[in-house]
């Protein structure tokens, strides 16, 4: 089957595992209701990785529009460029919205992890919700999630890919709302789509501009060849940058908008390591790798996106460092992790765009190995502990729960930095790029050296408050809470298979694609039509040549690796006995306000929840002044009525006495006339 | 002593009306109602009379309608004495103050 084939297929089979499971809850099969998910995620998954290998055989070709529905083998030369389904979605007046896929290497691996760690995390679910009330919901929602994201990555429309966006907003929503009566998770899912539409705000008129100057084409790849044809003025460019970085903001909850991810945890925890960590999170990467071509042309949002990504990664570390509850500290690692990406992405137009976009990418790529599987190694631990997720609750649970033990250290490592695994890879290729752009970059150089130092900074905090999570749970010694009944024991092997799955994906999918098969995930990546525009682009406005792959740097990675080894001594040294140190007093204010999460949500209620409270109170005053002169007018007939009611007594007699007066007058009147 | 002519009987009739009207607009009983409408049929059929007497375009025109309209006052008598039968059998009595079913 051509890529094309492959990826309709995906969306097919999603689609049917959406429809199929209420169908399963009506039919009173519901202990069945994850067989369609977990099947067509699997198969999804296996369908993805051969479209990633056609894509990597069949190599660039020439963009080839309409439908190419073929064998691959019969039409080497049909790209993966774009593939137009010959549908018209929508259009009106200049508006014309098809149903474009993109088939590339990015959309590629983007399906591929997606799927790969959907499927895992699905059989996870399958025994960590077993029983739940709502088991079928769950994995309904869990289906149109996954064909939602998938729609996101594959789509070359902006409409088709808005579409998506806001399914796996929707998605978000219902899943953290998952325990719809308990107010916390009502308000969590509540404030979480109410940000990310904020950001979307921005998103959407960002469409719209790119849209009106760029030949009012809604294909991706036709605004960005448009573009480059008909150069825009750098202000109107850089306004349509940053106003879909707006939406990144609020998808992948960078500053100012990322008060809603740690809030997203009250979701049931298998969400939060799909949604919330793996994927939906990390569309707001995919959409500034996939825009590269525009954003390297606008240096200053670039500066923009790397400093976002910078403050979003230090603030989130620091908020992490004394978080008690579990899955909040994975939520804020989250946040971080997703600025380290922005702050690649923010290189891309300094150095080689390629370069860049591959670090975030292959940053995403890792950092959805070893954060599902954290996310799956707490979820486990609440599973055990009778949904306690307060680390003062427990601790030395490294006898209780081995297999969970084993691969969250490995997924603690990774996360980390620990050399040789995935995360350092990624993590190395991050630095290496921020620190290529400030010391050899072309724009904004000192800025980038400062962001080098926050990421270098940040990586040291990330293996503390990782380990210091990781001591806190599992050494010392064991304490279990009342609430974990009999439940203290090792997870089930449905939940247990998952974990060791992705923590081997977490030891080496790193190494191996990236150091062993020299550069391949870069290369490979750097082949997608748009970076490749964004590479032009970069050589022509710069006049330089584009470096084909990045190199590794010793100084970099013995950086970085003294950061996380630092890092994870210091939790060592502070959190081995697996209880909460003592601080010394000089530390005190900090950890207050580290444990308060930088009083953000205080300041965020104070500067807009107050005003816009207060705004509401006098709108409704003004509502009740309205009401008042409305009420005032409708008086105005009601007196009359109140005059003229006494007439109308229910007496006959009294109007047959008014009639004949009414005669009378008449009569008069015709006598008086007549007679003048 | 001048001739009786129109005007009496014109000026008759008018009294007569006039009393007719009154009681309609004050008797509380309806019977005495009744009794007032009687009284107005009866002025109207004065004026029939003597104007075809005392006018000479006229030759009995006024008197054929004098006896329709007694013709069409006993009807009118037989129905409403039985709309006031009935109203005395729910009410108890004939007082038609006291009919105010109708009112809002």
């Amino acid at each position: 089957m051509s890529s094309t084939a492959l990826a309709v297929s995906v969306l097919a089979l999603l689609l049917a595992a959406t429809l199929l499971t209420p169908l399963l809850a009506k039919l009173r099969l519901r202990r069945y209701a994850h067989l369609p998910a977990v099947l067509a995620f699997g198969t999804s998954a296996v369908l993805a990785m051969l479209m990633l290998n056609d894509v990597y055989v069949n190599g660039p070709a020439g963009p080839t529009p309409g439908l190419s529905l073929h064998v691959s083998a019969d039409f080497p030369w049909i790209s993966f460029h774009e593939t137009k389904l010959p549908t018209t979605w929508f259009s009106a007046g200049l508006l014309n919205v098809t149903f474009s896929l993109g088939i590339d290497p990015l959309s590629a691996i983007m399906l591929a992890t997606v799927t790969f760690v959907a499927t895992w995390i699905a059989i996870f679910s399958a025994g960590y919700m077993h029983g739940e009330e709502g088991y079928a919901r769950y994995f309904t929602i869990m289906s149109l999630f996954v064909l939602c994201m998938c729609l996101l990555v594959l789509a070359n429309n902006f409409f088709l890919l808005l579409a998506g966006w806001e399914g796996v907003g929707l998605c978000s929503y219902l899943l953290v709302g998952y325990y719809y009566a308990k107010p916390s998770a009502a308000a969590a899912a509540r404030k979480a789509f109410l940000m990310t539409r904020l950001g979307d705000v921005g998103f959407v008129l960002g469409i719209f501009l790119l849209w009106s100057v760029g030949g009012h084409h809604t294909d991706l790849t036709q605004i960005f060849a448009h573009i480059q044809a008909h150069p825009v003025n750098d202000f109107t460019l850089g306004l349509a940058c940053l106003l879909l970085f707006c939406g990144a903001v609020g998808k992948s909850a960078q500053l100012p908008l990322y008060v809603w991810l740690p809030d997203a945890m009250e979701g049931p925890t298998p969400v939060s390591a799909l949604i919330h960590a793996a994927t939906m999170v990390t569309a707001g990467v995919y959409l500034l790798a996939r825009c590269s071509p525009l954003f390297v042309q606008v240096p200053s949002v670039q500066a923009y996106v790397a400093i976002t990504g910078g403050a979003t990664a230090l603030l989130a570390a620091f908020i992490a460092l004394t978080q008690t509850d579990l899955k909040r500290v994975l939520a804020y690692s989250t946040v971080s992790q997703l600025g380290y990406m922005f702050m690649a992405l923010g290189t891309a137009g300094a150095v080689t765009p390629s370069i860049a976009v591959a670090a975030a990418i292959f940053h995403l790529f890792t950092h959805a190995f070893f954060k599902a599987l954290l996310f799956l190694g707490s979820g486990s631990v609440m599973h055990a502990m009778g949904n306690v997720i307060d680390m003062r609750r427990f601790g030395g649970l490294r006898t209780v729960l081995p297999v969970t033990h084993a691969t969250f250290l490995i997924g603690c490592a990774a996360l980390a930095g620990l050399p040789l695994l995935s995360g350092f890879w990624s993590k190395d290729q991050i630095l290496d790029a921020l620190d290529h752009a400030g010391e050899h970059g072309l724009t904004h150089r000192e800025l980038y050296l400062g962001v080098f130092g926050v990421a270098v900074l940040t990586a040291g905090m990330t293996a503390f408050y990782t380990f210091r999570a990781y001591f806190l749970t599992f050494w010392g010694e064991t304490r279990i809470p009342e609430e974990a009944g009999h439940h203290a024991h090792e997870s089930p092997r449905i939940m247990c298979v998952p974990l060791i799955v992705l923590a081997v994906g977490a030891l080496f999918v790193g190494a191996l694609v990236e150091p062993l098969t020299h550069h391949g995930f870069s290369k490979f990546l750097s082949a997608t039509p748009a970076i490749q525009q964004a590479n032009k682009t970069y050589e022509r406005e710069h006049n330089v040549r584009s470096q084909s792959q990045p190199h590794f740097n010793w100084l970099i990675a013995g950086l970085g690796t003294a950061a996380a080894v630092g890092g994870l001594g210091l939790a060592f040294a502070m959190y081995r006995k697996g209880q909460l140190a003592q601080l010394p007093a000089a530390a005190k204010p900090l950890h207050a306000m580290s444990l308060n999460k930088g009083y953000v949500d205080e300041i965020y209620h104070g500067l807009v929840v107050k005003p816009a409270e207060i705004a509401a109170t006098g709108s409704r005053q003004f509502d009740g002044l309205v009401d008042a002169v409305a009420r005032l007018v409708s008086y105005a007939p009601r007196m009359l009525a109140a005059l003229l009611r006494p007439l109308q007594n229910g007496l006959v007699q009294f109007y047959a006495l008014g009639m004949v007066l009414g005669l009378t007058a008449v009569v008069l009147v015709i006598v008086f006339k007549v007679s003048r | 002593m001048t001739e009786l002519g129109l005007t009496h009987f014109l000026i008759l009739s008018a009294f007569l009306f006039a009393c007719g009207l009154l009681c309609i607009a004050t008797k509380r009983n309806a019977v005495g109602i009744l009794m007032g409408v009687e009284l107005v049929l009866n002025a109207a059929n004065i004026n029939f009379v003597a104007f075809t007497r005392y006018l000479p375009g006229f030759r009995i025109e006024g008197q054929v309608f004098a006896v329709l309209v007694i013709v069409l006052a006993a009807a009118e008598a037989a129905v409403a004495l039985a709309i006031i039968l009935n109203f005395y059998n729910n009410r108890g009595t004939v007082d038609v103050d006291q009919a105010n079913d109708l009112k809002g």
